[in-house]
C-alpha cells in the first residue's frame, strides 16, 4: 500500500506543499497581502482538519519517523496555535511588505517541530530541533530597523547555538556507550553508569534551555521582548510546547531504566523555575517580558506534571498545553493588537484601558485569570490535573511549594487586571479600530479557555490517547 | 605502527569542547563567540567518528551524524553571520557590551 505512507504524512506533506508555493507567489507578480493571508490562514484550517481523520500508528522510513492518535494530536494542537498567531497578527502584517518571508520562516520552524516530535532516533530529532530553532532566529529579526530587534535576534541564535552544542555533546555520550540511535533499541541499553548519567544531564541541559527552565532561562526575557509580538508569541507557545512534547515522549519511553534519576532532577528544576520565574516576573513592566517570565514560571508547573511519569502525567501536560495556547495566545493577541496601532507595549499603558476598550480588557482579564488559576476559567483545571500527577509520586513538599507559588502568581497577574479596570489615567489608550479576523482569533481563544475546562470530553479524550511509564 | 588509545582521542575532544565553551564566556566579539561555538560542535564530531571507528565499526551511525552535524552548523552560521551584520549595521559595533539595550 503506498498511499499509507502519504496519509501518515499528511500534516508534513500539506505544510511543505505550502512553503514552496509561497515561494512560487513570491517570484510571480504581485498580490495583494489580504489576499495571500486569508489564503494562508485557510491552508493551515485544512492541515487542522486533515488532523482529525485518520488516526493510525506507523512507523516510517526504518523507525525513523513514527506517528500515533497522540502524535497527530499533539501535532493539531502545534497547528492551531499557528493558525491563531497568523490570525492574530493580521493587523501587523497587512501593510508589511515582507509578508511572505515571515510564514516562510515560521512555517518552515513549524514543519521542524512536526519531524522533531515524530522522531524516533537522536539523529531525526536533532535536525527537527535545529530546523524549528534556525529560522525562529531570522524571524526574531523581522523588524530589520529596530535595535531591541536584532539583539534579540542575536541572543536567540547565539544561545540556541550554544544549547544544541551541549545537546550534541550528551548525544555523543550517549552514542558512545550504547551504540545506537534509535530509541526503541536504545532503552535496552540505558544501564546508568556514569558516563551515560553524564550525557542524561547535558541532554536535560539543552532541553531546559529550550524550554526556558531555570537556570538556563537568561536569555528567554530579553528574546521576548526584542521579537515583534508574533514572533514572541511563536516562541513562547509553539515552540516551547514542541520541545516537552518531546521532552515527555523520551522521558517516557527511552529513559525509562533510569526514571529515579530524571524525576529528582525535574523536581529541582521544576522547583527553582516556579520560584525565579514567579520573583522576575514581579518587577516587569513590560507586557512582552511579564509575559516572558509568566512563561517560564508556567514551565515549572509542567515539569512537576512530567515527573509524576504516569498516564495523568502526559495526559495533564497535553491537557494543560492546550489550555495554555488558548490563554497565552488570547493575552497575546491583545499585545498584538495594542502594539500594530499604537506601538505601546507597557503594562502602564494599559490604566484605564476598560474605558476605551472593553471587549479587549475582557478578553486579556479572561486570559490572565487562566493563566493564574482562577477556577471557573481552564486554566485551574490544567493546573489541578498536572498537581495530581506530581501528587502521585507522594512527594507532597513540591506540591505544596507549587501551590504557594500559584498564590504569588496571582498577585502580578491581578495587578494588570487592576490596572485596566481600576487605575485611573489621563490618557488612556484610544478606541481601538480591531480586524475582524483578529477578533475571531480572540474570541476562539476565549471560547477555549472556558469550554476546554468545563467539558470533560477534551480531558477524557486527552486521557485515552497518552502514553505512561 | 602503535593505534593511538580512543582515551587519548576522547581527551583532546574534551579539552576542545571546553576551550569553546571558555572561549564563548570571556570573548566579546560576536564573530569570535560565533567561532568558539564552532569549535564546541567539532568536538562533538571528533566523538562521533572516534567512537564509531573505535567501538562500532560495523555500522555508520555516527559518520552520518558527523555530516549532518557539520551541514547545520553552516547553516547556523550563514544565520548568525546576517543577523551580525544587521547587529552591526544598526549598532555599528558587533561588541555584545554594546548590545545593551534591554537592561532591566
Amino acid at each position: 500500500m503506498t498511499y499509507n505512507i502519504l496519509i501518515s504524512l499528511r500534516q508534513e506533506l500539506v505544510l511543505t506543499v505550502l512553503i514552496f508555493l509561497l515561494l512560487f507567489i513570491k517570484l510571480g507578480k504581485d498580490r495583494s497581502n489580504e489576499s495571500i493571508l486569508n489564503f494562508i490562514n485557510i491552508a493551515l484550517a485544512l492541515n487542522l482538519a486533515a488532523g482529525f481523520c485518520c488516526h493510525e500508528t506507523a512507523e516510517l522510513f526504518n523507525g525513523m519517523f513514527n506517528t500515533n492518535p497522540l502524535i497527530v494530536f499533539e501535532k493539531d494542537l502545534l497547528n492551531l496555535a499557528a493558525l491563531i498567531i497568523s490570525m492574530q497578527s493580521y493587523a501587523w502584517l497587512k501593510d508589511n511588505k515582507n509578508v511572505i518571508e515571515f510564514y516562510l520562516l515560521t512555517l518552515t520552524s513549524l514543519l521542524g517541530m512536526f519531524l522533531m516530535i515524530s522522531s524516533g532516533n537522536l539523529l531525526m530529532f536533532y535536525l527537527g530541533l535545529e530546523m524549528s530553532t534556525i529560522p525562529l532566529a531570522a524571524a526574531a529579526n523581522f523588524d530589520l530597523t529596530k535595535r531591541k530587534s536584532s539583539e534579540a535576534a542575536m541572543k536567540l541564535i547565539l544561545s540556541s547555538a550554544f544549547s544544541s552544542a551541549i545537546l550534541l555533546l550528551g548525544i555523543s555520550y550517549l552514542y558512545g556507550t550504547t551504540g545506537t540511535l534509535t530509541f526503541s533499541i536504545l532503552t535496552a541499553h540505558i544501564n546508568g553508569s556514569p558516563l551515560q548519567l553524564f550525557a542524561f544531564i547535558l541532554l536535560i541541559a539543552g532541553f531546559a534551555f529550550k524550554i526556558s527552565a531555570v537556570p538556563f532561562h537568561l536569555w528567554t526575557a530579553d528574546v521576548y521582548e526584542g521579537s515583534p509580538v508574533a514572533v514572541t508569541s511563536f516562541l513562547s507557545v509553539i515552540s516551547k510546547a514542541a520541545v516537552l512534547f518531546t521532552l515527555l515522549n523520551i522521558l517516557y519511553k527511552v529513559f525509562t531504566p533510569i526514571a529515579n534519576t530524571w524525576y529528582l532532577i525535574l523536581v529541582l528544576l521544576a522547583a527553582a523555575t516556579i520560584l525565579i520565574g514567579n520573583l522576575f516576573a514581579i518587577r516587569q513592566d513590560n507586557f512582552k517580558r511579564f509575559l516572558a517570565f509568566s512563561s517560564i514560571a508556567q514551565v515549572g508547573f509542567i515539569l512537576i506534571g512530567i515527573s509524576g511519569s504516569s498516564q495523568i502525567g502526559s495526559a495533564s501536560l497535553i491537557y494543560f498545553i492546550l489550555i495554555y495556547i488558548f490563554s497565552n495566545l488570547a493575552a497575546f493577541g491583545v499585545i498584538a493588537v495594542v502594539s500594530a496601532l499604537t506601538g505601546k507595549e507597557n503594562i502602564s499603558d494599559f490604566k484605564g484601558f476598560y474605558k476605551t476598550n472593553p471587549m479587549l480588557s475582557w478578553v486579556l482579564t479572561i486570559a490572565l485569570f487562566s493563566l493564574a488559576g482562577v477556577p471557573p476559567t481552564a486554566g485551574f483545571f490544567g493546573k489541578l490535573f498536572l498537581m495530581m500527577a506530581g501528587a502521585a509520586k507522594g512527594n507532597y513538599g513540591i506540591i505544596i511549594f507549587a501551590a504557594l507559588n500559584m498564590v504569588i502568581s496571582f498577585y502580578y497577574y491581578l495587578r494588570v487586571v487592576k490596572a485596566i479596570f481600576m487605575d485611573q489615567n489621563d490618557t488612556p489608550i484610544e478606541k481601538l479600530q480591531v480586524p475582524t479576523v483578529s477578533k475571531i482569533a480572540m474570541y476562539i481563544c476565549v471560547a477555549g479557555v472556558i469550554v476546554t475546562g468545563l467539558a470533560s470530553v477534551v480531558y477524557d479524550y486527552i486521557y485515552s490517547i497518552s502514553i505512561g511509564l | 605502527m602503535q593505534e593511538i588509545p580512543l582515551s587519548q582521542i576522547l581527551f583532546v575532544s574534551t579539552a576542545l569542547f571546553f576551550i569553546g565553551m571558555y572561549g564563548l564566556f570571556t570573548r566579546r566579539n560576536l564573530i569570535t563567540m560565533l567561532m568558539s561555538i564552532e569549535l564546541m560542535l567539532n568536538s562533538v564530531n571528533i566523538n562521533f567518528v572516534a567512537f564509531n571507528k573505535y567501538l562500532f565499526p560495523d555500522h555508520l551511525d555516527g559518520l552520518f551524524f558527523t555530516l549532518f552535524i557539520i551541514t547545520i552548523a553552516a547553516a547556523e552560521a550563514a544565520v548568525a553571520i546576517a543577523i551580525i551584520i544587521n547587529l552591526y549595521r544598526s549598532h555599528n559595533s558587533i561588541d555584545v557590551e554594546n548590545a545593551t539595550e534591554m537592561k532591566n
